[in-house]
């Protein structure tokens, strides 16, 4: 049987992250395609619904990433973030969802290099834990 | 104790500090107390304070009465240490002003959830309630039962470590610290200990018996949003029929919603009717923030709630390295 490919999706900042990833893309760095993009605004514009609605729809995994704290473009943008993931992230683990399904990440516009290891390393997390089953509309 | 209230409640009126006195009266069945608005000196009679008081009555300010708050009507209120957090949120949010409220404290030693008497009585309707000091008789129809005050106290109570108005302006009774060796969370402790798959299929068990009346959200004093996520049909957030994963998602994103400004009353717990364990994940919420955050919701007017303050330096291990 071939292995099992997660599906992952990578909400991204649209002034740090998803420049990353660009740069990464146009330096051909390599990474599995393991992602599906959404573009927001600022890592502060996810709402944890957005997180949970994710894997009720049936993704394996969340990566939201954003700009490193203190090089927000609204400045607060991100530390607001941090602290909305800080309990979002432990209510989940509590109810059962495997702490590698939900994945917070700094990537500036400059880091290629990084972003591709950071999508690496989600997938290879999940390729782990397998598919996902709770929380997932229809399965659990 | 319920004549000084009633005292201190005229007083109010005859020397004109107050439009409307918020407080609990008499209910029609034995076991609960209902809400009073008073409007002028002869009504304070109306008023009692006992363990039947649950009701947080904080809530009116930004529901059924905010027309008064917004016209600037002076308003007093009785409160219980959670409801007094209430409005201690609601003034950091700016849906009260400080001065037109007077706040009338009264000493709590937990209120009664009657879910816990009606076990207690296996369903038998109670008729007659006579109050003691440790312990409260029920009666009916061909049965008198004596149960201890503990037994029945609503779970909220029973690790409550504010029982007694931190911010008043009037206290009926002498008001006692913080108590500081209150187990507030030893639930989460407990739950925290099983495994995730014990977990899983406990929140599973239990918020499968959720028949989504959003009774937990109606009586909350924190949830006050015009529309709420539930009601929301463009986007629909969550789906209507009580499903499981729109259930759980229903209140994670609840809980999510009132992380920080939670005050821990107990009013959802008590409001559903299908006897969810609600303070298990309300409590964990609140334990993350006090261990991260040092901060517990409704107890400094001059401090925003957690979730929408930060420090630049704070902890980040929960972010990929
Ligand atoms: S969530 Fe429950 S305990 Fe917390 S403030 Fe609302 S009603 Fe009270
Ligand atoms: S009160 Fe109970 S049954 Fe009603 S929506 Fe809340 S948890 Fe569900
Ligand atoms: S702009 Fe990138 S996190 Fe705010």
């Amino acid at each position: 049987m071939s292995e099992f490919q997660p599906k992952i999706l990578a909400i991204l900042c649209n002034w740090c992250s998803y420049a990353g990833a660009d740069l990464a893309g146009v330096s051909r760095i390599q990474y599995p395609p393991n992602i599906r993009v959404v573009r927001i605004p600022c890592s502060g514009r996810v709402d944890p619904l957005f997180i949970m609605k994710s894997l009720q729809s049936g993704f394996d995994g969340v990566l939201v990433s954003g700009c490193h704290p203190g090089d927000c473009h609204y400045l607060s943008g991100n530390y607001n973030a941090r602290r909305k993931f800080a309990v979002l992230k432990p209510m989940l683990e509590y109810v059962g969802i495997e702490p590698e399904r939900i994945q917070f990440s700094w990537v500036s516009a400059g880091e290629g290099e990084r972003f591709a290891q950071v999508v690496s390393k989600v997938t290879e997390d999940l390729k782990r834990v397998g598919p996902a089953k709770r929380l997932v509309k229809g399965v659990a | 104790m319920v004549k000084m209230l009633r005292d201190t409640v005229r007083k109010l009126f005859d020397e004109k500090k107050v439009d409307m006195v918020i407080g609990w009266g008499e209910g029609t069945l034995p076991l609960s107390a209902t809400p009073v608005f008073i409007e002028n000196a002869d009504e304070a009679d109306t008023l009692i304070w006992d363990e039947r008081c649950s009701n947080n009555l904080a809530v009116y300010l930004t529901k059924d009465k905010r027309h008064l708050v917004k016209s600037g009507k002076k308003i007093g209120i009785v409160v219980k240490g959670c409801d007094s957090r209430s409005l201690v949120l609601y003034a950091v949010e700016n849906q009260i002003k400080r001065e037109n409220l007077v706040v009338i404290g009264v000493t709590c030693d937990g209120v009664i959830d009657i879910k816990k008497v009606m076990k207690r009585t296996e369903g038998k309707e109670v008729l007659d309630l006579r109050i003691g000091d440790k312990d409260i008789t029920v009666g009916g129809r061909g049965f008198e039962t004596v149960v201890a005050k503990k037994e029945i106290i609503s779970d909220f109570c029973l690790h409550c470590a504010h029982p007694d108005a931190p911010v008043h302006d009037l206290f009926i009774g002498q008001p006692r610290p913080a108590n500081e060796k209150a187990d507030v969370y030893k639930i989460v402790d407990d739950f925290e200990k099983l495994s995730a798959d014990e977990r899983w299929n406990s929140m599973v068990e239990s918020y499968s018996k959720c028949v989504r009346c959003y009774a937990c959200r109606n009586v909350c004093p924190s949830c006050y949003c015009n529309e709420c996520f539930v009601d929301q049909n463009d986007p629909q957030w969550i789906g209507k029929s009580p499903e499981i994963t729109d259930t759980l998602i229903f209140h994670m994103g609840r809980n999510m919603h009132v992380a920080g400004r939670c005050v821990e009353c107990g009013a959802c717990e008590r409001a559903c009717p299908a006897d969810i364990d609600l303070l298990l994940l309300n409590k964990k919420i609140a334990k993350e923030i006090s261990e991260r955050f040092n901060y517990e919701a409704g107890l400094d007017i001059d401090e925003k709630p957690a979730l929408a303050s930060y420090c630049e330096n704070e902890k980040q291990d929960f972010i990929m390295g």
